[in-house]
């Protein structure tokens, strides 16, 4: 009877408590706590001191090549930047323009490249890896293959261009054409994984709603927008949190491909940020744009998962 | 699912015609995505004057000299083996951290340690670099791999934990409640059941972190001088020179991009749901 209870109760300590408590009791009452301990300190550590230091350093004037210390300036710093900094602002726009461009353009094209995809054919695993290399390839290497093709006199997207009678561009080399040719280059690699989410999305599909629109008599088009468009809205919204999220981190590719130029035509946030930083080592500077940096990021993220809840999702 | 396709009652010939036309749509949307990697091969594998031919060539004898090159001019070989360290640590770190955290998020509704790792994916990575290069040069951990594995652990530990988080949280609750109740303690049910159970997401997780710390070049950049310098830096440092060496940068290009294509064949079918984890959820 005593051990028909124990089972009942299915509690371990209950088994033994008759012992004396064993270190692994603590451990096993507050497990629910102990077990992400170690990666909620780091994670802390890991948010809160750069938080922290670029709020704290915000607020000084320091160059770290200078042998002088930092020096308190309270919120000159921030004064300067929204008040005569043109390059800030500059910097802003191009940072919207890049993010809002590729991000929608990529959203388009993937939902038709996905809608293509959407029924069965043989080679279906090899068209998904295909999809999956650009996404994850080193941005630093692709960006600079790209560069190679962008090359105006030796490229292949001249030779391309010349091959239909078009003139030759001057790609990343003229302050026009340098950011939509990054837009360019960003839409290729990350169409693929607008394709993918909506492809898996358009896949776990409910097929009822079809099948009673089909009884109905709709056409193809109706069935498409009035059908999958609405259903397939959260995958939609999914999509395009993760893209903006990671496109107003782009780095990499826009620092090897432009460094900001030609005219600071390229030149986004993360960009002079860093060129604050770490050409005119000019710390404190450099921390106020980053804190406005992690300010902008969070309320864009914050209010497009506030709209997905809101009214995106069922 | 016929009807659908608006193609049942086609007669057999422009059935055919239908099919092969869609298999060219599909081969024409590959194309452009794939070109870049085998324009990428083309560059290694040709001379520096056959790079800087115009028009561009398409047939060629295709020589090695370009990977030789970057081997033994270049010392990949090191910056190699300090990829790998540092890709490998700053993965299996997140693992010892992130395992047992995800487990708990899902088991346990830890909530905030979840919101804690969703800022550290959103917050973007220049926030963090004149931190970290001020607190390492700080502590003189600058150009070691300790500094790298910490600073990667922002990339890594996100990845681990947001796929981990779903894969736990489908695994049948009967399943664990047996183990308990067959008197297994809370960390055997996590070692013995849910881990195992969860083998498929754990190796898209382990995969997905180490090709995103593989890939990261801002760290690297300024956490590290010649001797910890990690592959896409080396791989940058191709362009800095006055003459672009076309070959020899298309050959280290694709040395940093061999061993992701390897990884991703291996876990190409699950990693669809890795790359959204928390997102594709209902």
């Amino acid at each position: 009877m005593v051990n028909r209870t124990e089972l009942q109760t299915g509690s371990p300590t209950a088994v033994s408590a008759p012992r004396a408590p064993r270190p692994g009791v603590f451990f096993e009452r507050h497990f629910g706590h102990l077990m992400p301990l170690p990666a909620a300190l780091c994670i802390s550590l890991l948010i809160i001191f750069p938080l922290a230091f670029n709020l704290y350093m915000s607020l000084q004037t320091w160059f770290v090549s200078s042998a002088t210390p930092p020096r308190y300036v309270g919120l000159q710093n921030f004064a300067e930047i929204f008040g005569k900094d043109a390059r800030f602002w500059n910097s802003m726009w191009i940072t919207a323009e890049f993010t809002v461009i590729s991000v929608l353009l990529e959203l388009v094209l993937g939902l038709l490249i996905a809608v293509y995809l959407h029924r069965d054919f043989a080679g279906r695993g090899i068209v998904r890896t295909v999809m999956l290399l650009p996404m994850v390839s080193t941005p630093v290497a692709v960006a600079l293959i790209w560069v190679i093709m962008f090359n105006p006199s030796l490229g292949i997207l001249n030779y391309l261009l010349s091959l239909v009678g078009m003139k030759p561009l001057l790609w990343l080399g003229h302050p026009r054409t340098a950011l939509p040719s990054l837009i360019f280059m960003d839409i290729w690699k990350w169409t693929p994984f607008m394709v993918l989410i909506l492809h898996a999305g358009l896949q776990s599909l409910p097929f009822t709603p079809f099948e009673a629109a089909l009884i109905d008599g709709a056409s193809r088009w109706q069935l498409f927008r009035y059908v999958t468009l609405p259903l397939l809205r959260p995958t939609v919204a999914v999509a395009l949190i993760f893209r903006t999220m990671d496109s107003l981190k782009t780095f990499d590719t826009i620092y090897v491909m432009t460094e900001g130029g030609p005219n600071n035509a390229t030149e986004v946030l993360n960009i002079y940020v860093f060129e604050t930083g770490f050409k005119y080592f000019h710390i404190g500077y450099a921390s106020a744009l980053a804190v406005i940096l992690i300010i902008f990021v969070f309320a864009v993220n914050l209010l497009l998962i506030r709209v997905r809840e809101r009214s995106w999702s069922y | 699912m016929e009807l659908l396709r608006g193609e049942g009652r086609a007669r057999p010939v422009s059935k055919a015609l239908w099919t092969a036309g869609y298999y060219a749509g599909v081969v024409a949307i590959c194309v452009p995505f794939v070109f870049v990697f085998f324009w990428m091969a083309m560059g290694a594998l040709k001379t520096q004057v056959q790079n800087t031919a115009y028009p561009p060539l398409w047939v060629f004898r295709p020589t090695f000299e370009n990977f030789r090159k970057v081997f033994i001019a270049n010392h990949f070989w090191t910056f190699i083996q300090n990829s790998v360290i540092v890709s490998g640590g700053a993965t299996g770190v997140a693992l010892l951290l992130g395992l047992p955290a995800a487990h708990a998020i899902a088991r346990y509704r830890q909530r905030g340690v979840a919101l804690g790792i969703l800022v550290a994916r959103m917050a973007p990575h220049l926030s963090y670099v004149v931190p970290f290069f001020i607190l390492f040069q700080k502590l003189g951990w600058i150009d070691t791999y300790l500094c790298m594995i910490l600073s990667h652990l922002v990339i890594t530990l996100p990845i681990v934990v947001w796929i981990m988080i779903g894969a736990f949280e489908d695994v049948p609750l009967e399943l664990e409640e047996a183990a308990r109740i067959d008197g297994c303690s809370r960390w055997r049910v996590f070692t013995r059941i849910s881990l195992p159970v969860c083998r498929t997401a754990l190796a898209t997780a382990v995969i997905l972190s180490f090709i995103f710390s593989w890939n990261n070049f801002i760290f690297a950049l300024i956490l590290t001088g010649p001797e910890r310098r990690t592959l896409p830096v080396a791989v940058f440092n191709f362009i800095t020179s006055d003459e672009i060496d076309w070959g020899g940068l298309s050959a280290a290009a694709t040395l940093i991009t061999l061993p992701i294509l390897l990884l991703i064949l291996l876990v190409q079918r699950h990693i669809v749901r890795g790359l959204t984890a928390g997102g594709l959820k209902e």
